[in-house]
């Protein structure tokens, strides 16, 4: 690949950061970046290295054997690896894929270990086995058991639907088939039934089963194209090419039966693209690289048979290496609330620990004088108030909510289908739904600070369009008709009259249209002609359609262009080209095709007419082309007009020109070309050279301008999540022009931005660190410096950054260097002391610098890095998130967007064109830009204050209820006697309030979808976590701790004396627990009703529900046949009915439940009055924001007038396919030529360079 | 790298036939999924907030007040008479205490009678005998006996007792479901003839009311209020009733009475006091201010706070009246 390239720019000592190139490839794999350690080695170095033991390397580690053909022979008793103790397995693993966690035995076992292996139900689990102590079980058995199997069980239901999903998913796979050979004919097998070592036969668009060396196929020289897009995202054909060897002996079933070829390779891993194995055949020996293996996932295209060898087959299989390795993503919320649980849990003890010890002292003040206490134990005070310690833990082990955990779980899950759901996030053109492929992060969508972007793909539909040009100083493409004049409504250009228009471009200048067919300008025509023959486009027939395949959709937009306008490209061998023009086909001889490279940034063709003259065609980003001009070229001027024009209009602009070349000249150039093109070293730059020579006085005949075309609504969502505080940063692979260029777009930037650049921010940070390093001494210890901003305030400022300067800035490259050293031996204890000290500075400047960096470019309101690579994407994500603590999302559509989006703490996906790969690894998809601020504004929103909501009032009904028992213990003796029944105890979390607080953390809304949209601004409360936090909860603890007051001394008051109403005494026990119980279900549930802002006749059904089944149960636990049939486990029999019938006790409930709502009442109405949040006041005037629901979306307009920034230009960063057309060179050392596959035009194939 | 999912491959992203309505993956358009529920969504504002505090101030006062001097008023002995005895520092509701007995055993099953429940420990066997009724609860049952005299006048010296109701004092569902002697024709004294008494008791269970066979065994009314353990520490428990004979005269006239105690009930050891109450009852129930005096306080707070909660509002309504959605 390009490693070559890269390492001598990077690794140029003192030169500075090369912002056209992307920094190194790295093909560090997911393994390499977690434990970044020893084996990441200096580039240089592995690429010399590499070099001189490539051929040691290849025996060294390849212990892999196969054997083709031979079943037998992997069978061997060698290649078994001891599992459990005798059981014995082979090392080859079969091709049956197995994805599934449980079968009917273990589901039960295994999954309830995972389930215990959580913290919260590991604890329930004590609990539950405290309680079958007798001496400290204070609580029936049930109280705890119950609830805790309903959690389990949901959990489990839930896991058994998915892991059955699974099997159905594997078996479907595995029982597909395909053609093996067997005793020597082609049989179908199942794809399960497949070995290592089998020589399999695979048709087109087949999918490819296992990992198999390409034996041969029916394309000439054995190519095979295959579609990668589920393995690396990318969707153009990969083209593989098979041995010359097999591809000349193993082309019919009689010899592939009989082929029994040996390879050795490497053990299975998971690297996509590397792949080393030799093949011993015929006595002879072949290197195996990655371009002879397909892999499984991939599909056959354009390749009606291939023969193959299988390799790895199933879980050794590459694809099956790369997966299941997502990191489990938690959100901050999980965080909080497990430390919140921790706090719980040490309340608990302490609570407990305060009321054994007052225990002990009751006991010894008085239990021990009370003879109808005695229990025959003659244990001392503090035994007892040891094991009443216990008792308590168990009494108020409700102060954890048990049914915590899994409510959460669902109402997150419940939050992803509304996602799912959302029909405003669905994409109907390509039917796709938005997808949250996690259900574990939602309300973590209400707190992104920082969004990561990928450009291409992502802002951009990664479409380009042929939107105007400039030919010979007059722009066409505005809306015009024939005769000039310009109309704001204007049809379409009919384009019916040429038979090679596709009938998708738009374009409504007629009068350039006029110009070509009249043909007044030569010009016109000749720059048409220009686009139709300076390319490396392939062209390829599909049922008489015209179908290209160009290595940059600039380029083939622009082909695609000319054909329309009527000069079509039509076919292409190695030496000509045949164009139609305007009807009239000829053919022209190529005689070199001078391609394009980052660094000349242009490509020329020389062809030879068929009147026989010789012509260059040039085409290119106008600095360069401008530099190559001649001198007498009078539409210089308008032009460079026409190109600021163009670059105002965010459009990429290419220089098109040409120039008639003496036949003389040409052959003198044509023998230094021929040299240059065999030199052994230096041969690139050596052919720039020899390009340069002809290069020039070129004639200048326009320029085209392409829009790269933005997906629809950029602009907007970006403003909208700038309105809503969420900084965004563009990390792109693209040159660092027409990233800025997408910038202004998408109106990240603006005329009033100032940009800064590496070099601007490489000297601040220089400046910086050096007033750090002065200062350091003394004060930085004492006194943590107060943040300085690096730019005076008020000013709009953004970054636009290059991979190579991120390189440099950060010291990355210099931590590289350093391990070249230590490379090197250390002799001494000193030396190595030194050494280690050096280390840990450079680590601590490292350090600084990079907060330094995160620093200076969170104070930009905009941040763009171009040319990085998907590490460092992924590093840049990771530094916001180490040194700034803030939520970061990432969202891209590529293989090069996996690493961030894996990095990120929330990843999004957009399933668009490039196939599955970011997808799925994402946590959410979608199909669209645009939805991300659905997603954010919307769903994170709702999901975050429905979250918060949810836990503040979680917290509070279980402090609520379980501290009763606390007020309680003062006047029981400390004897941890419960307040309530235990079957309340054990129905309360589950059904008496569980009901309406999980549909609020379903439906809650504060405000509605729109409202939210329209108010970006109430988006900052979940980034500055202002409703879920320790103040927020101890609030709630507060609030239940009153409230549990309130329940405990109203009733207590009202029974101290009182007797009842027919003189029956309900002081007693039973009804003061139903008085007790009653009143708290009644408060709790109208509380969740104050805290309801959208209610529903579901929400409204299930509190007064609630309330009613509690009524219900009660008087049913409470009814005489209950307690005839179970009279041990029902002992509340007849309090119900008893009690409630009294006035007295409904009085007493009523002020109750009053005194326990009205402060809060009166409390909400305040703060909304006084300190209303922007939220509530939406909320108020929500009628009249209703009625001026006129606002429309603000309709896209740019900003900038004329700008004197200079525009991008064409060609994205892929070289194109001109190596591949006039020579083998290109395809892998020592081919024949192509001239074949080159000749029949139907060869489709693509290759990127870009590794 | 890649989460691998069987399901993508085989899919291989989204490839549904765009435009084939019978395949599409549209969300359904629903006001469910779609979150567009008819809902109503309150805010509390101050058209519905000082009402509320207005109207629970006007109605919890008046209450209030209501309680407030019926309680006060149950003074007349007039109407039924209810006999209480009352016991502080005793708590009959601690843990140890309130889980020692065997309600299936008080049920009068059978097989519970003869081998109680271990929670009865270790009032459960007494010399190789199972204790019936067993039990903490039951061995400490209140066996003081109180009998009320009128002295007529001064001339007559010789007291009148006053007929003392034993029957009624219970629970109706205690004493028809809870509490059931063991099934049987056998007289009572043949159904507990292999149990015995509790420690603490002086005459075994089913000797309990010498005067009515069928107050006797689990279902003699002073054992089963006694078993319906109290709430708090100090507590009273109905002990007898006076009825009422005729309209015209009170139910205990003026006069001199004089209250006859046997005392058995041991409870200085740990600090208790015994109390005799008379009471009358009204359609609330016996005499206790507490819930009076908290329905004026919490309805006159309600009502100053609905009046400071206007006056705020009133204050604050022009700021927020502007709409300054800052946003």
């Amino acid at each position: 690949m390009n490693t070559e390239r890269d390492s001598e720019t990077t690794f140029d000592e003192d030169s500075q950061p090369n912002d056209e190139v992307v920094p190194y490839s790295d093909d560090e794999t997911e393994d390499e970046l977690e434990d970044q350690g020893p084996a990441v080695e200096p580039e240089q170095n592995r690429v010399n290295r590499e070099v001189e033991k490539k051929k040691e390397t290849f025996r060294k580690d390849c212990t892999w054997q196969v054997k083709a053909n031979d079943r037998k022979f992997h069978e061997q008793p060698h290649f078994m690896n001891t599992k459990f103790f005798c059981i014995k397995e082979s090392k080859y693993a079969s091709n049956a894929i197995k994805t599934y966690k449980y079968n009917a035995l273990t589901f039960l076992p295994m999954n309830l270990f995972e389930q215990f292996k959580r913290a919260a139900n590991f604890y329930f689990l004590i609990l539950l086995i405290l309680q079958a102590i007798p001496q400290i079980s204070t609580l029936a058995w049930y109280t705890t058991l119950v609830p805790l199997l309903l959690v389990l069980g949901i959990t489990a239901i839930k896991d058994l639907v998915d892991d059955v999903a699974r099997h159905k998913m594997d078996k479907e796979i595995n029982n597909r088939t395909c053609e093996v050979i067997k005793d020597g004919r082609f049989k179908i097998i199942k794809w399960k039934d497949i070995q290592v070592g089998d020589v399999i036969r695979l048709k087109k668009n087949d999918f490819i089963p296992a990992d198999i060396l390409l034996l041969s196929s029916s394309e000439p020289n054995s190519l095979c194209y295959v579609e990668t897009a589920e393995l690396d995202g990318e969707t153009n054909l990969k083209f593989k090419m098979a041995l010359e060897i097999t591809d000349q002996y193993l082309q019919i079933e009689d010899n592939l039966a009989t082929f029994d070829g040996f390879i050795e390779c490497e053990e299975p891993n998971n690297r996509l693209d590397k792949f080393t194995g030799t093949l011993f055949w015929r006595n002879q020996s072949f290197p195996l690289d990655a371009d002879k293996i397909l892999l499984r996932g991939c599909v056959i295209r354009n390749t009606d048979v291939c023969h193959g060898l299988v390799i790895f087959a199933g879980a050794d299989t590459k694809i099956m290496k790369n997966s299941g390795k997502t990191r489990f993503k938690r959100t901050k919320i999980d965080y909080l609330m497990n430390y919140m649980v921790y706090t719980i849990i040490i309340v608990l003890i302490l609570v407990s620990a305060g009321l054994a010890i007052g225990h002990a002292y009751w006991e010894a003040q008085i239990g021990n004088y009370s003879w109808y206490l005695y229990d025959g134990e003659n244990a001392t005070p503090s035994y007892r108030g040891f094991l009443n310690f216990w008792g308590y833990i168990i009494v108020l082990n409700t102060m954890v909510p048990i049914s915590l955990y899994v409510s959460v779980e669902v109402i997150r899950l419940g939050q992803s289908h509304f996602i799912n759901w959302d029909l405003q996030m669905y994409y109907a053109e390509k039917d796709t739904p938005a997808k949250s492929r996690t259900t574990t992060l939602n309300e973590q969508l209400g707190q992104i600070h920082y969004i990561f972007s990928d450009k291409t793909g992502t802002l951009t539909q990664n479409i380009m369009t042929f939107k105007k040009c400039c030919i010979n100083g007059t722009i066409y493409g505005d809306h015009r008709d024939a005769s000039q004049h310009s109309h704001s409504k204007i049809e379409l250009v009919d384009f019916s009259w040429n038979e090679f228009a596709d009938g998708k471009l738009a374009f409504y200048d007629h009068y350039l249209i006029e110009q070509i067919q009249s043909g007044k300008e030569p010009e016109v025509r000749q720059f048409f002609f220009l686009l139709s023959i300076c390319h490396t486009v392939m062209v390829d027939r599909i049922d008489g359609q015209i179908n290209y395949q160009a290595a940059s959709p600039d380029e083939g937009a622009l082909v695609n262009a000319a054909r329309n306008f009527g000069f079509a490209f039509l076919a292409r061998t190695q030496n000509t080209i045949t164009v139609s023009e305007l009807g009239t086909e000829r053919t022209y001889s190529v005689l070199a095709i001078l391609d394009f490279n980052s660094d000349r940034k242009r490509m020329s063709i020389i062809v030879r007419t068929p009147e026989g003259s010789i012509r260059l065609y040039c085409k290119g980003a106008d600095t360069v082309i401008y530099e190559r001009l001649h001198r007498m070229n009078p539409m210089k001027q308008e032009t460079q007009d026409a190109l600021d024009i163009f670059a105002s209009e965010t459009l990429r602009t290419l220089c098109l020109c040409y120039k008639e070349i003496e036949e003389k000249e040409f052959a003198e150039w044509n023998k230094k070309f021929m040299a240059a093109s065999v030199a052994s070293s230096n041969r690139d730059e050596a052919l720039d050279k020899v390009y340069e020579e002809i290069e020039r006085d070129l004639i200048l005949l326009g320029a085209t301008a392409i829009e790269d075309k933005l997906q629809d609504g950029v602009p907007e969502t970006i403003s909208k999540l700038a309105k809503a505080d969420i900084k965004i940063w563009v990390l792109t692979g693209d040159k660092k022009e027409t990233a800025e260029n997408i910038g202004f777009a998408c109106e990240l930037l603006t005329e009033d931005t100032t940009i800064c650049y590496g070099e601007d921010i490489n000297s601040l940070l220089h400046t910086r660190m050096e007033n750090q390093r002065n200062r350091g001494g003394v004060s930085a210890k004492f006194a943590p410096p107060a943040y300085e901003p690096f730019f005076p305030p008020g000013e709009n400022r953004a970054l636009i950054i290059t991979g190579s300067w991120l390189n440099e800035i950060l010291l990355e490259k210099k931590t590289k260097r350093s391990k070249i050293l230590k490379l090197k031996f250390p002799r001494t204890e000193e030396e190595r002391r030194m050494r280690s000290q050096s280390r840990r500075r450079l680590e601590e400047k490292k350090e600084q610098r990079q907060k330094n960096f995160v620093d200076l470019a969170c104070e930009c309101s905009a941040v763009i890095c171009c040319r990085v690579t998907p590490k460092q994407k992924a590093m840049v994500v990771d530094l916001v998130k180490r040194y700034k603590k803030a939520i970061t999302l990432a969202i891209g559509d590529g293989a090069n967007d996996v690493n961030m989006i894996k990095t990120a703490h929330i990843g999004v996906g957009i399933s668009g064109q490039e196939g599955m790969q970011a997808v799925m690894s994402s946590d959410y998809s979608f199909a669209q830009f645009r939805y991300l601020q659905r997603l954010l504004l919307v769903h994170g929103r709702w999901s975050y204050i429905r979250m918060c909501k949810f836990l503040r009032y979680f917290f509070y009904k279980n402090f609520a209820f379980t501290l009763v028992h606390f007020w309680y213990s003062f006047f029981n003796g400390y004897s941890a006697q419960t307040a309530y029944e235990d079957w309340f105890i054990t129905l309360y979390n589950v059904l008496y309030s569980s009901l309406p607080v999980l549909l609020m953390g379903l439906l809650d809304q504060d405000v509605s979808d729109k409202l939210s949209l329209r108010f970006p601004g109430l988006y900052v409360v979940g980034q500055r976590d202002l409703l879920f936090n320790y103040k927020k909860f101890f609030v709630s603890l507060l609030h239940g701790v009153l409230t549990s007051m309130v329940l405990f001394f109203i009733p207590f008051g009202a029974y101290l004396q009182t007797v009842g109403q027919d003189g029956e005494a309900p002081s007693d026990y039973q009804s003061f627990a139903v008085t007790m119980a009653s009143a708290l279900v009644i408060t709790v549930n109208f509380q969740i009703g104050l805290d309801t802002s959208y209610w529903t006749f579901v929400n409204a059904f299930s509190i007064f529900g609630s309330i009613a089944l509690y009524f219900g149960i009660m008087f049913d636990f409470h009814s005489a046949g209950i307690h005839v049939l179970f009279p041990s486990a029902f002992q509340f029999t007849g309090t119900a009915s008893n009690a409630l019938r009294q006035p007295y006790i409904w009085l007493t409930i009523i002020l109750t439940v009053a005194v326990c709502l009205l402060p809060v009442v009166a409390i909400r109405f305040l703060s909304m009055t006084i300190w209303p949040s922007e939220s509530d006041k939406i909320q108020k005037h929500r009628k009249r924001l209703k009625a001026e629901e006129q606002w429309k979306r603000r309709q896209s307009v740019f900003r900038r007038g004329a700008s004197s920034r200079r525009s991008a230009y064409a060609f994205s960063h892929q070289r194109g396919y001109a190596d591949l057309i006039s020579s083998g060179r290109s395809i892998r050392k020592k081919r024949s030529p192509l001239d074949a596959i080159i000749a029949d035009g139907t060869a489709e194939y693509r290759r990127t360079v870009e590794s | 790298a890649m989460n691998y999912s069987a399901k993508d491959e085989v899919d291989g992203g989204p490839t549904g036939p765009p435009g084939g309505a019978a395949k599409t993956r549209r969300p359904d358009n629903t006001a469910f999924k779609q979150q567009r529920l008819p809902a109503w969504q309150p805010i509390l504002t101050a058209g519905t907030v000082l009402p509320t505090f207005f109207i629970i101030g006007l109605i919890f006062i008046p209450i209030g007040i209501g309680i407030f001097v019926t309680s006060n008023n149950i003074r007349e002995i007039e109407g039924n008479v209810f006999m209480y005895y009352g016991l502080s520092n005793f708590y009959q509701n601690h843990r140890r205490y309130v889980k020692s007995r065997d309600d299936s055993q008080l049920n009068g099953d059978p097989s519970a009678l003869l081998n109680p429940s271990k929670e009865c420990e270790p009032y459960r066997r007494n010399e190789d005998k199972p204790i019936a009724p067993c039990g903490a609860i039951a061995n400490s049952m209140f066996n003081d006996t109180l009998e009320l005299f009128l002295v007529a006048n001064e001339s007559d010296p010789k007291p009148v007792p006053i007929l003392l109701k034993k029957k009624g004092i219970a629970w109706w569902t205690d004493k028809n479901v809870k509490f059931r002697n063991p099934p049987g024709k056998d007289s009572l004294q043949e159904k507990f003839k292999d149990t015995t008494k509790p420690v603490n008791w002086h005459k075994p269970v089913y000797e309990l009311d010498p005067d009515d066979e069928s107050n006797n065994g689990f279902i003699n009314e002073d054992f089963i209020v006694w078993m319906r353990t109290a709430a708090l520490p100090t507590f009273r428990k109905l002990y007898r009733l006076i009825e009422r004979t005729d309209d015209l005269h009170p139910t205990l006239p003026a006069g001199q009475y004089y209250l006859n105690i046997t005392y058995n009930y041991p409870v200085h050891f740990f600090d208790g006091r015994k109390r005799m109450i008379l009471s009358t009852i009204s359609w609330m129930g016996g005499k206790n201010p507490f819930l009076g005096i908290a329905y004026i306080t919490i309805g006159s707070i309600s009502f100053l706070l609905g009046v400071v909660l206007l006056v705020i509002n009133h204050k604050y309504r022009n700021s927020s009246n502007t709409a300054d959605i800052t946003i």
